[in-house]
């Protein structure tokens, strides 16, 4: 790939970042309501400050916090503090900071949506080649069809009815939370299994909330490439079944998948968040959760923000990887 | 698709005749199955929504307005739940409140697309390069993230319907304008623009005689799938807790019933009516989505 090509990617990327930064700085701003007089005016509720003390403690918060600084200026200094990752102080828990909470809560979701991601990305696009490719057996085909009917189906939703049918039915999995209540965390093989126990639920609703829609794309990429004259030249030869969908069908359609992961990992992580507030499970969507009923709002949009500049990087990344993948763009 | 019979010379008059408007649109629907499903399954929706409201006393859709914790019965059809309120109203009551959000941001959405599309793809040069580069920038930046950060920052008290619908339109238009801007782009190049241009027809009247009713499939496909993003968009921000808390909006009452742990309680009917309801109404609007969309394109359209 060529150095300008590079240049241009990363400045789309730069753009990106920024964009939602500036709509982050200034949403909050434009609203009437003062994270800072909140927070306080709740403490007073509790008891134990005189109104007058109030004004005084906000006035000192502005201050240190540089809130009474000119809004450009605050602009400023915020721009470099996301260019540092420093997204401040929660308003909750105070002397730690919003990245402390985020990293405390990100292998959670880390590992979820890794293990999902990656899983529903093969088993959907395996079955999607496999409903396309015209000599693949009869009843290996129909696997796909149950995976398709659910392509609508929210993958919250899909948590609700798994935990009815399988968790309070069937009583097989638990219920939520990360780990058995009463159950002290410890590096044993008990307690992975046990988080893995309450893994399993969210993680199936994630995958089957997921799998059809690359069934539907990748069958729709296959059926574009049976026609192809490299097709019939690779079978004139008297190449394999196997070997003809490994080499020519299979690596050909995964090549436009990829783009497709790019595009799709923002739905995939608000999925994510939303699923594991459903589950009780501490990653970022609990830690948002709770910001939001708190009014926590530095942890609001430190994670936000967090989020969108992980999704920006990633999907930079993916189309790098690209021409590593696929010959023709990389010589070009 | 049916088969073609031979017909003897002497009927074969009587079969070149125009069948009705009616049969045709039925027959298309035969061929178009996945519209017809969707078509089916909405119509359900409203009759459910419509009747409900004039049968059902709206006020049961809010706390403390029957016995609490009630499992389903010929009483409360899908029980009631922790705070009292009657789940069926809830449910018909949410999904006229879905509805309303949905045709709100759908609309408001659509017509910012066309109106963006149309401007960038017409007038092109500087105003098509700054639509399409701020389309590309807002596009990788997750949408719900982006809600959250705009309900959050409002008062709680300001949290309305309409207000969850403008929260959900924002950041919704990019789709619509890049679909209508490519559409407009190709029917630029067609013949009968070409022909209205060198008779002198003005821009204006370009816009709005030759092209905008050529668009209008592609139109009602945008629309169909704004609408289905809208209800996505507001049901994950109630499941969030940042709807209207108030108003049995279907995520909300899956929020609540989470938050009271309506499985770990045994209510298990709670959560399950909205669930169930929100998976009828984005698969009809999917079906009916995916329908147009081949009504629009005549090139993957199925032929008799």
């Amino acid at each position: 790939m060529n150095f300008k090509l590079i240049a241009k990617r990363l400045s789309f990327l730069v753009l990106v970042i920024w964009a939602a930064s500036t709509i982050v700085f200034f949403v909050p701003r434009l609203s009437p309501r003062n994270a800072l007089r909140e927070r306080f005016a709740e403490l007073a509720r509790s008891g134990g400050f005189a109104p007058g003390d109030i004004e005084k403690l906000i006035a000192n918060m502005n201050q240190q916090f540089g809130l009474d600084k000119p809004l450009l200026e605050q602009y400023w200094t915020y721009l470099g503090n996301i260019v540092r990752m420093d997204f401040g102080y929660s308003l909750n828990r105070y002397p730690a900071t919003v990245t402390d909470i985020i990293s405390q809560a990100l292998p959670w979701t880390f590992f979820l949506l890794l293990f999902t991601t990656i899983l529903s990305f093969i088993i959907g696009n395996l079955l999607g080649a496999i409903s396309a490719w015209p000599k693949s057996p009869r009843w290996l085909r129909g696997i796909a069809t149950p995976f398709v009917l659910l392509t609508g189906v929210p993958p919250v939703i899909m948590g609700v009815l798994l935990l009815f049918f399988i968790g309070f039915r069937l009583k097989l999995l638990p219920l939520g939370g990360p780990y058995s209540i009463g159950i002290v965390p410890n590096w044993s093989w008990e307690f992975a299994l046990d988080v893995l126990r309450h893994q399993m639920l969210p993680a199936l609703a994630l995958i089957l909330g997921s799998v059809g829609g690359w069934v539907l794309s990748m069958r729709g990429m296959g059926v574009t490439i049976q026609g192809e004259d490299y097709v019939n030249f690779a079978e004139h030869k008297g190449l394999t079944g196997g070997r003809i969908f490994r080499d020519y069908y299979l690596r050909n359609t995964l090549l436009p998948q990829v783009t497709g992961l790019a595009l799709a990992l923002g739905t995939l992580v608000t999925s994510a968040l939303v699923v594991e507030q459903l589950f009780g499970l501490p990653g970022l969507g609990q830690v948002l959760n709770n910001a939001i009923r708190s009014n926590d709002f530095p942890v609001i949009y430190g994670i936000v923000l967090f989020i969108t500049i992980a999704i920006a990087v990633l999907m930079a990344v993916l189309e790098f990887i690209y021409p590593l993948l696929d010959p023709r763009v990389r010589n070009q | 698709m049916t088969t073609v019979t031979a017909t003897s010379p002497a009927t074969a008059d009587t079969s070149m005749e125009q069948p009705s408007g009616l049969t045709l649109f039925l027959r298309y629907l035969n061929r178009n199955r996945g519209l017809a499903v969707g078509v089916v399954i909405l119509i359900a929706l409203v009759l459910f929504t419509v009747i409900g409201l004039i049968t059902i006393n709206p006020k049961q859709a809010y706390p403390l307005s029957v016995a609490t914790k009630q499992p389903p019965s010929l009483k409360y059809p899908f029980g009631t739940d922790f705070f009292g309120r009657n789940l069926l109203a809830a449910m018909v009551v949410g999904m006229w409140q879905t509805a309303v959000i949905g045709v709100i941001a759908g609309g408001l959405g659509t017509l910012i697309g066309v109106v963006l599309g149309f401007t960038s793809a017409y007038f092109g040069g500087w105003i098509d390069s700054t639509i399409r580069t701020v389309c590309q920038i807002l596009t990788p930046i997750p949408v719900l993230l982006i809600q959250v950060v705009v309900a959050g920052s409002l008062d709680k008290r300001d949290v309305t319907i309409f207000t969850m619908a403008l929260i959900v339109v924002m950041l919704a238009w990019m789709g619509p304008t890049l679909v209508i801007r490519a559409q407009v782009l190709t029917m630029k190049e067609r013949q009968f623009v070409s022909v209205a241009k060198l008779s002198g027809v003005g821009d204006i009247a370009i816009i709005f005689k030759e092209i905008l009713p050529n668009l209008l499939p592609f139109i009602a496909a945008a629309f169909v799938g704004q609408v289905f993003s809208a209800v996505f968009a507001s049901f994950y921000l109630a499941v969030l807790g940042l709807g209207p808390l108030r108003e049995p909006l279907l995520g909300n009452i899956i929020w609540a019933a989470q938050l009271q742990g309506a499985f770990f309680n045994g209510w298990w009917w709670w959560p399950i009516a909205p669930s169930i309801g929100m998976i009828l109404i984005l698969a009809s609007l999917a079906l009916i989505n995916m329908g147009l969309d081949e009504l629009a394109n005549p090139r993957v359209r199925k032929t008799e």
